[in-house]
C-alpha cells in the first residue's frame, strides 16, 4: 500500500507532505474559499440592507441571502478548511500516508454536492428559513439533504483522520505522543463526530417531515438537539483556531507550549464540556427547568471557559518565552514589540487572539450566564458575538495560516506581499469595530435578522432611539471594510494560486521520514525551574480580567434595575 | 518546535508548571466560581428570574382562554384592526398571543402590581422582545409559558418579534402599557 504514493519534502519549512495528502488538503482548502467567496459577496447584500440609510435589499431577497450567508460561512467555509486542517495535523505533521484515500475523495465529492444542493435550494427561493431552520418552518427537501449529505461526508473526513493517526502509530513515525497541535486536531475531531450526530440525529427527521414521511417533528426538541450541532459545529472551530495558534507560535517563533500538561489539559476539558455550553441557546425557552439552564452553562460551560482562558495565556506566554530567549529581554513588553507584526501570518493570529479573548470571549459568557441572557436573547448582540469569536478568531486564524501554506502547501510564491502585510489589521480591526457596534446596538434592543427596523408597514411600530440607528450605521460602515479585507485575502490566495511564480517542490521520496526524535536538553526540561516566566503575558490576562469581571458586574447592574420576572 | 513536533520528554505530565501558568489557573478557576455563584444566587436575592412554568398547549385551547380573558377585560380598541386593549385587575392571568404577524391583544398594565403573563405562539418561533426595557423571551409554539412579571415602570413598551418568522416579520409588534 503504501508504495503507491510519494512523500516530497518541502525545501522552505521541512514539512513532509505525502501525495495524496497534500491533493486533498489543496481541494478542500480550495472549496472552502470558494465558499468563503461566496459567502463574503453575500454579506454585501445584508449589510447594505441593515445599514439603515441604504436598505437595499427587499425583504424577501434580504432573508434568502441572510440564509445563505449563514450557513455558505459557518459551515462550508469552515469545516472545509478544517478538513483541510486535520489531514494537515494527521498525515503532514506525522509524517505518515493518509488512510483510505479514496474515501477521502468520496467524503470530498459528498460535502461537495451537499454544499451545491444546498445553495441551490436556497436560491430557488423557497427555503429562506435561516441557518436555524427551526421547526414547523418547513425548507425545501433538498435543502436538509444538501446539509445531511455535507454531514456524512465531513463525518468520513473525521473517520480518515483518526485513521491515519492509526498508521503513523503503526507505522512508528514519530516516537512518544504526538504533537501538541495533533492533539489539538485530536480535539476538533471528536467534538466534530458529536456535532454531526446530532445534526443528523434532527435532521433527517426533519427531511422526512419536509417529504411528509414524518408528521411532527416537536418545535423544543428541534431547537434543542439542533444546537448541539449548531453550537458544537463552533466548538469545533475553536479547538481548531486554537491548535493553528499553537502551529504558529511554533512556525513563527520557534515556540513551546509553556508545558505541555496544562495545554493539553484544556483541551481535554473542550471535549469534556465545549458542547454542553451549546444549552445557553436555550436559556430564554419555556419548558427547560432552572437547573437544567444553570448545571449546563455555568457549573460545565466554565470548565471550558477555563480551558479558553488558561489558551489565552499560554500561548502569547510560549510566545513571550520564546522571544525573550532570543534576547527581547526589556521590561514587560519589549517580546511582543519586536514581534514580527510585518508578517501576516503572526500579525493575523494576534490579532485573532486578542480579539476573540476580549470581544467574544467576554461577550459569549454573558450570554450564557442564565439571567443575563434575557437582556440579549436574539438581539443583534449575538451576530456581534460570534462574528467575534468565528470571523476574527476562527477565520483569521485561517487566513493567516493560508498565508503560511501559499508557499509550503501550494508551491508558488506569494503575489503582492505587501498588500497580505496589510491584510489581517484591515480586516481585523475593521470586524472587531463591526462586533463592537453590533453589541452596542443589541445592548439597546435592536433584533437579529430583522429586516426593517423602522417597522414599515406595522400597525404599532416601535422607534428606535437615534444611537441605535447610529451604531447600525457604523455596522453597515465596518462591514464593508471587512468585506474589502476578505476580498484582499481572496486576491492574494486565489491570485497567487493562479499567477503566482511556481516554487521548488523539494526532494521526493518513496518512503516516510520518521520524526527524529527530540533530544530533551537542558533549555527545554523547563520552564518551570524558570519562575515567572511570562510576566508581560500574565499583566495583559490581568488587563483581561479586568475588563471582563467590569463588563460582567455593569450587566448585572442594568440587569437589576428591569421589570420583575420570576 | 515542539508544539508541531511530538513533545521532548516522554513523561511530559509530570513536567512542572510555571508560576504564570499555576497563578492563572487558580484565579481564573476563582472568576469561575464566582459566576457560578452569582447565576445561583440570583434565584435567591435577585428579582429577574425566568420562570420555567411551562404546559402544553394548543392553538385552539390557548385561544380559548386569551378569548375569554379579552372578552372580560377589554377596555377599548386601538389602531385600523380595532386591536383590543386588555386591562386585568392585578394579580390575574393575562393572556398574550404570538402568530403570524402580530401580538394579540394589547394589554393594560399597573406599575408595581405583579401578573402571570401566558404566551404561545400559534404557528412558527417568535420572541417575544420588550422594548425599550430590553426583556427577551422565546416564544415557542405547542408551549404555554407562564411568566410572572412585575412592571417597574410606567409608559409605553413595545413588544417586537425578534425571532424570524417569514416575509413579514418586520411588521409583528405588540404593544403594552403601564400606568
Amino acid at each position: 500500500m503504501s508504495g503507491t504514493t510519494t512523500y516530497r519534502t518541502c525545501p522552505r519549512s521541512g514539512l513532509q507532505f505525502e501525495a495524496h495528502a497534500e491533493k486533498l488538503m489543496i481541494a478542500n482548502a480550495v472549496a472552502g474559499v470558494v465558499f468563503l467567496l461566496l459567502g463574503g459577496i453575500l454579506a454585501v447584500g445584508i449589510v447594505l440592507t441593515r445599514w439603515p440609510a441604504i436598505h437595499w435589499l427587499e425583504a424577501d431577497t434580504f432573508y434568502q441571502v441572510l440564509t445563505a450567508h449563514g450557513i455558505d460561512m459557518l459551515i462550508f467555509w469552515i469545516i472545509f478548511f478544517e478538513i483541510a486542517v486535520l489531514y494537515f495535523c494527521a498525515s503532514t505533521l506525522l509524517r505518515c500516508r493518509l488512510a483510505t484515500p479514496r474515501w477521502a475523495w468520496a467524503a470530498f465529492a459528498l460535502m461537495l454536492i451537499g454544499a451545491i444542493m444546498n445553495n441551490v435550494a436556497v436560491y430557488q427561493g423557497s427555503s429562506s428559513v435561516m441557518m436555524t431552520s427551526y421547526v414547523p418552518m418547513m425548507a425545501a427537501p433538498s435543502f436538509y439533504l444538501g446539509l445531511i449529505l455535507f454531514a456524512v461526508g465531513a463525518l468520513i473526513g473525521c473517520f480518515v483522520f483518526l485513521g491515519t493517526l492509526v498508521i503513523a502509530k503503526r507505522d512508528k513515525t514519530y516516537t512518544g505522543s504526538v504533537p501538541l497541535v495533533t492533539f489539538g486536531a485530536i480535539t476538533a475531531c471528536i467534538i466534530a463526530v458529536f456535532t454531526i450526530t446530532s445534526g443528523a440525529i434532527i435532521l433527517i427527521p426533519t427531511f422526512l417531515m419536509s417529504v411528509g414521511l414524518v408528521k411532527e417533528v416537536d418545535p423544543l426538541v428541534y431547537r434543542m438537539i439542533w444546537w448541539a450541532f449548531g453550537h458544537s459545529s463552533q466548538q469545533i472551530n475553536v479547538a481548531a483556531h486554537i491548535s493553528i495558534w499553537y502551529a504558529v507560535a511554533a512556525i513563527a517563533f520557534g515556540a513551546k507550549p509553556m508545558s505541555e500538561r496544562v495545554s493539553r489539559g484544556a483541551f481535554l476539558l473542550y471535549i469534556l464540556f465545549l458542547q454542553l455550553a451549546s444549552a445557553h441557546h436555550l436559556l430564554a425557552d419555556p419548558g427547560l427547568s432552572t437547573n437544567w439552564k444553570v448545571i449546563n452553562t455555568s457549573y460545565f460551560m466554565y470548565f471550558a471557559v477555563l480551558a479558553s482562558m488558561i489558551h489565552g495565556l499560554t500561548i502569547p506566554g510560549a510566545m513571550e518565552v520564546a522571544q525573550r530567549q532570543k534576547g527581547f529581554n526589556k521590561g514587560l513588553f519589549e517580546w511582543l514589540r519586536k514581534a514580527p507584526w510585518g508578517n501576516p501570518v503572526f500579525s493575523g493570529v494576534f490579532i485573532s487572539i486578542i480579539g476573540f479573548g476580549f470581544l467574544g470571549g467576554i461577550s459569549g459568557v454573558m450570554m450564557g450566564t442564565e439571567q443575563l441572557n434575557m437582556i440579549i436573547h436574539n438581539t443583534i448582540y449575538v451576530p456581534g458575538h460570534f462574528h467575534a469569536t468565528v470571523v476574527v478568531g476562527t477565520t483569521l486564524s485561517f487566513m493567516a495560516l493560508t498565508y503560511f501554506l501559499i508557499p509550503v502547501l501550494f508551491r508558488r510564491e506569494m503575489i503582492n506581499p505587501g498588500l497580505a502585510r496589510w491584510q489581517p489589521y484591515l480586516f481585523g480591526f475593521s470586524m472587531y469595530f463591526f462586533c463592537l457596534v453590533m453589541m452596542g446596538a443589541g445592548t439597546l434592543g435592536v433584533s437579529r435578522r430583522h429586516w426593517d427596523m423602522a417597522f414599515s408597514g406595522a400597525a404599532l411600530a416601535y422607534e428606535w432611539p437615534g444611537a441605535a440607528y447610529l451604531m447600525m450605521g457604523l455596522v453597515g460602515v465596518a462591514g464593508i471594510a471587512a468585506i474589502v479585507g476578505g476580498g484582499i485575502y481572496i486576491y492574494v490566495t486565489v491570485g497567487s494560486l493562479l499567477w503566482g511564480k511556481r516554487l521548488d517542490t523539494g526532494v521526493k521520496s518513496n518512503t516516510f521520514t520518521p520524526i527524529p526524535p527530540t533530544a530533551p536538553s537542558a533549555a527545554v526540561q523547563g520552564y518551570g525551574s524558570i519562575g515567572f516566566a511570562a510576566p508581560g503575558t500574565f499583566v495583559l490576562a490581568m488587563v483581561f480580567l479586568t475588563a471582563f469581571v467590569l463588563y460582567y458586574f455593569i450587566n448585572w447592574k442594568y440587569l437589576s434595575t428591569l421589570w420583575g420576572l420570576s | 518546535m515542539s508544539a508541531i513536533l511530538p513533545p521532548a520528554e516522554r513523561l511530559w505530565w509530570k513536567h512542572p508548571l510555571d508560576r504564570v501558568e499555576g497563578t492563572w489557573i487558580v484565579i481564573a478557576l476563582i472568576w469561575c466560581l464566582i459566576m457560578f455563584a452569582m447565576m445561583v444566587g440570583w434565584h435567591i436575592y435577585g428579582k429577574q428570574n425566568l420562570s420555567t412554568e411551562t404546559y402544553r398547549t394548543t392553538p385552539e385551547k390557548f385561544t380559548a382562554k386569551a378569548q375569554a380573558f379579552v372578552d372580560k377585560y377589554t377596555v377599548r380598541t386601538e389602531t385600523d384592526l380595532k386591536t383590543p386593549v386588555v386591562a386585568p385587575p392585578p394579580g390575574s392571568d393575562i393572556y398574550m398571543i404570538a402568530r403570524l404577524w402580530s401580538f394579540w391583544p394589547i394589554l393594560e398594565l399597573e406599575k408595581d402590581k405583579t401578573y402571570r403573563l401566558h404566551l404561545t405562539s400559534m404557528d412558527y418561533n417568535h420572541g417575544f422582545s420588550l422594548q425599550p426595557a430590553n426583556i427577551n423571551i422565546q416564544i415557542v409554539p405547542g408551549y404555554e409559558h407562564v411568566v410572572t412579571v412585575t412592571p417597574n415602570r410606567a409608559g409605553t413598551y413595545s413588544v417586537v418579534c425578534n425571532e424570524f418568522c417569514g416575509i413579514n416579520h418586520h411588521t409583528m409588534v405588540g404593544r403594552i402599557y403601564v400606568k
